[in-house]
């Protein structure tokens, strides 16, 4: 089977829709993702769900920077997450599934998994 | 006890639980005395030991629990139980429970009792001493009926008790026979300049002035004193604190030597004539007298505990210098205050009526150094005098400086802990060096000044000695070059306050011109909040246009409360706790209409819980509707004004405390600042709105308002301070709105005013000359940024739902209409709540 690239990456919403180092959540193929969109308008995009507690609302921590790492913190215990690689920073043992996503024709979109 | 007692052991009793029982129980287990020792104490308190010395802090923030000493290794330690026999025969001690231990040691660390003198009436209802903390919970308990109260004794004790009255909000006098207050530790002139401080927060004082008969009414109860003059005032409540005397009963029905003024005799070994019986404390005569301060009590369980470990440690006196804050005025008095012990002793002396400070220093005419001192109303430099009247720091040539006030032409600098020899005696409590602090520092890498505390023990017995503790640490940690920075974040080296300022004199109005100018990064969840919260104390705009979007907390961002399931909770804003049955029945209306839990608050409000996010401007559309606002119950903003129902209805109430309450929370409604804020109105001195637990608190009088300030509820509670008295309405909101400005301007992000207050620089005498006096000259500032607070204040909910762009925002999904699906609800007493992940399984 061939599967064109187009065919894997789905259409979210326009970019404006998502405030500069703000996050939206999507649903993608029933999963929960959190996209987020940096002041460069570079877009990184993880898991909704947080992991320390079971809520879907990474979608709506605050974007950060810890050195050279961009970071979310989860608005329910505070624990920051890499949005690059969604290693949690305040526990080793925990991260968070990473997501593609990408600007087309001003259209955010997310690959989907 | 026996349970744990090796075939080899010993037995030690102690009798009694109070501090220097306790200290001695921490020496004995600080050198492994317990693998020879069996230590049993008994105290007749419930409670086990605790901080007598800071007792009236348990009416200006602390609690009886915040008073503990904590728990000692090794120990068995008896509460409400007293030792009412020893049989030195048998070598055992007889409790009120009828239980018989037998001692191979035994320790009286009884204390003291506080005198009553002999006067008609001083058994009536409504008499108490002042001594424990069981004393002051009587005390409150009684004086919420009350509206005057007297102090017996204008002596260190009777202040503190004076303190407490005030606290309660009595109308508090202060009876005192001697012509002065505070005679054993300040001398005349001294006693009036405390009397004018005293004064001026309205106490009303009588010296000179004995008490013949506490005059008691019909039902048993005080209802006045006469004096011996033929004077006669009304009172409600009288607490006697004209001095202690030694418990030494116990020791006299056992035959032991007691002193000719009281006291257990004992010798510099801190031993009676029976060679297994020691005394220590306030209920041991030692050296000649008896000592009621517990620096040397410590002193003595120190010798107590050398001796039990096989030492020969001995006790030939100690050092009576006390500094002391009673009644917010500082008052010290160090070695020979009153050149007593040198015939050949000359005075320097300093005295402001206007600005209440006394300064007395004793200068051995022959040698020229400073032999002792009394200082009234600035303390300041009581640390290195009293270094040099122990002879441990030598004095200047020229002493007339260390006499003038501070910052005087002339003055001395302030003469810092750096000047001390190493063997100077930090914390005289403990007996703890400069060098021992200094070495504690470097070795186990201490950096703030409760790790100092806990490492060294130096500050844990008067706590005296922390401003030099503070002050030692910081030195030691800029001679190593250790910076101890308070930057809020990577992003920004400055503390909240440095941003607020340059914020507030750049005039910048966003975070990203912020960090450009001033930071780097990209900023994170701790400075982004705590910069939008700055952001919109100095602008007031919209907290959600704009570049600020990205900046607020999911609350912020929501105008909700987030909940631990996703879900938020939605407060409508009930000013004063007045609500009409219109309102309640939209909210149970609203509430049914879209599944929510609800519940009352302890601010007097109805919080509906388990709204998501897409819910959450349909249920601001109808509550808004009939009159209702935003709550900001997600800010770091002003709460709720909690409020009794007041003169209207209640038959005590003697103001329109629910008036003032809906007026003030009107006024300072969406105020945002460095924590939340709650304030409260109680309408009478019964306090049913708990307003002295708040970080505004105000109470009616029957000439007006008492207003206290930085109190706190919560993990760390804490009482207000009484800030002004008898003000009205105007007045109430002038300093209402300063403090808040205040607090605004200079707190640390997420200091709720206690802890900010707490280290303010002067207390609250500083708080009164920023708020009254204008001594910063920014009151005119302030209360410009107050009013355009007022002036501009909007309901955030309102605003957001006139603007379809604002309302973008509140949906689940970017990309769908549906609701967040893990958001489940079971039902739990007729009401929804969030599913449990065990039983999620089964749904």
């Amino acid at each position: 089977m061939t599967v064109t690239e187009s065919s894997v990456w789905v259409d979210v919403c326009p970019l404006e829709a998502i405030v500069p180092e703000r996050g939206v959540a999507a649903l993608v193929d029933g999963a929960q993702v959190a996209v987020f969109r940096l002041r460069s308008d570079e877009l990184l995009a993880i898991a909704n769900c947080d992991p320390f507690s079971g809520a879907h609302v990474l979608s709506r921590g605050l974007v950060g920077s810890v050195g050279d790492r961009v970071t979310l913190a989860s608005p329910i215990y505070k624990q920051r997450f890499d949005l690059r690689t969604g290693s949690c920073l305040d526990d080793d043992a925990v991260s968070v599934a990473v997501y593609e996503a990408r600007i087309a024709d001003g259209l955010v979109q997310l690959r989907a998994t | 006890m026996g349970t744990g007692a090796h075939a080899t052991q010993r037995r030690l009793v102690v009798v009694g639980n109070g501090m220097v029982s306790h200290k001695l129980l921490e020496l004995l287990a600080a050198r492994g005395a317990h693998d020879s020792w069996d230590v049993v104490a008994f105290g007749d308190e419930r409670r086990p030991a605790y901080d007598r010395v800071h007792l009236s802090s348990f009416f200006d923030g602390g609690s009886a629990d915040g008073l503990l000493l904590g728990d000692v290794d090794g120990a068995t330690i008896h509460t409400g139980e007293e030792v009412v026999a020893v049989d030195r025969d048998r070598a055992t001690v007889r409790t009120n429970l009828g239980r018989e231990v037998r001692y191979d040691a035994l320790v009286l660390a009884t204390g003291s009792v506080p005198f009553v003198p002999p006067v008609p009436g001083k058994d009536a209802e409504g008499c108490f001493v002042y001594r424990t903390i069981d004393d002051l919970e009587s005390i409150a308990a009684f004086a919420a009926g009350c509206r005057t109260g007297a102090v017996v004794g204008g002596g260190l004790l009777g202040l503190e008790a004076a303190n407490a009255l005030l606290q309660l909000g009595l109308e508090t006098h202060v009876v005192e026979f001697a012509p002065r207050l505070m005679p054993v530790q300040v001398d005349d002139v001294g006693g009036a300049v405390l009397r004018r401080h005293v004064e001026a927060l309205g106490v009303a004082i009588h010296t000179g002035c004995q008490t013949t008969q506490i005059v008691v009414g019909d039902r048993g109860q005080v209802s006045g004193m006469a004096f011996a003059d033929g004077e006669q005032v009304e009172v409600d409540l009288v607490v006697f604190s004209a001095g202690i005397r030694p418990r030494d009963s116990l020791a006299a029905a056992a035959g032991l030597e007691i002193g000719e003024r009281g006291g257990v005799v004992v010798d510099e070994r801190c031993q009676t004539g029976d060679p297994r019986i020691f005394a220590i404390g306030e209920c041991a005569h030692v050296a000649g007298r008896t000592w009621g301060l517990v620096a040397p009590g410590y002193q003595m369980a120190r010798v107590v505990a050398d001796r039990l470990c096989g030492g020969d440690a001995t006790f030939g006196g100690s050092d009576l210098s006390t500094k002391l804050k009673l009644l917010g005025v500082e008052v010290a008095s160090f070695g020979d205050a009153f050149g007593a012990g040198d015939e050949a002793s000359e005075d320097v002396s300093f005295h402001d009526p206007i600005a209440g400070v006394y300064r007395r220093l004793v200068v051995d005419a022959a040698s020229r150094q400073i032999i002792g001192g009394i200082l009234v109303g600035d303390a300041s430099q009581y640390d290195a005098l009293a270094s040099m009247a122990r002879g441990d720091l030598s004095t200047p040539a020229d002493i007339a400086p260390l006499a003038a006030p501070v910052g005087a032409a002339g003055a001395a600098a302030p003469m810092g802990v750096e000047a001390l020899a190493g063997g100077a005696s930090i914390c005289s409590c403990n007996g703890i060096t400069k060098d021992d602090i200094c070495g504690a520092i470097a070795t186990n890498e201490l950096r703030d000044p409760g790790s100092v505390k806990k490492c060294t023990g130096a500050g844990t017995g008067c706590g005296g000695c922390m401003p030099m503790v503070t002050q030692l640490l910081g030195i030691e940690l800029a001679n190593a070059g250790i910076e101890v920075p308070n930057h809020l974040c990577e992003h920004f080296a400055y503390s909240r306050q440095d941003l607020f300022d340059l914020i507030r004199v750049e005039s910048i109005t966003s975070f990203a011109e912020l960090l450009e100018r001033h930071g780097q990064g990209l900023g994170c969840e701790i400075c982004k909040p705590a910069v939008a919260s700055i952001l919109a104390s100095t602008g007031n705009g919209y907290i959600l246009d704009g570049e600020q979007a990205a900046l607020q907390d999911t609350n912020d961002h929501f105008l909700a409360n987030l909940q631990r399931d996703g879900t938020y909770s939605v407060v409508p804003r009930v000013p004063g706790g007045e609500i009409t049955p219109d309102q309640l029945i939209t909210l149970g209306q609203v509430a049914k209409d879209f599944g929510l839990y609800t519940k009352i608050t302890g601010g007097q409000r109805i919080d509906l819980f388990g709204a998501r996010v897409e819910q959450l401007p349909a249920i601001w559309g109808r509550l808004i509707d009939v009159g209702m606002e935003s709550g900001h119950a997600y800010g770091k903003a002003l709460r709720t004004v909690k409020s009794c129902v007041g003169r209207t209805w209640c038959r005590y109430g003697v103001q329109d405390s629910t008036g003032m309450a809906v007026q003030l929370e009107l006024r300072y409604r969406g105020l945002r600042a460095p924590h939340k804020l709650k304030l409260a109105v109680s309408g009478c001195v019964r306090e049913c709105a708990e307003a002295q637990g708040k970080d505004v608190g105000v109470i009616a009088t029957e000439k007006g308002w008492n207003l206290f300030v930085a109190g706190n509820g919560g993990a760390r509670p804490q009482h207000a301070v009484l800030f002004a008295t008898d003000i009205d309405d105007e007045a109430l909101v002038r300093y209402i709105d300063r403090f808040l400005m205040y607090y605004i301007r200079t707190a640390d992000r997420l200091e709720r005013t206690a802890t900010w207050f707490n280290k303010l620089d002067g207390g609250l005498e500083q708080l009164r000359r920023v708020i009254v006096d204008d001594a910063l000259g920014i009151c005119d500032q302030l209360d410009a940024e107050m009013a355009r607070h007022v002036d501009t204040y909007q309901c955030e909910w309102k605003a957001t739902l006139e603007s379809p762009e604002r309302l973008a925002r509140f949906r689940t999904f970017v990309n769908s209409d549906e609701p967040d699906p893990t958001i489940v609800f079971v039902s739990e007493r007729g009401q929804p709540r969030p599913v449990r992940e065990d039983e999620r399984a089964l749904l």
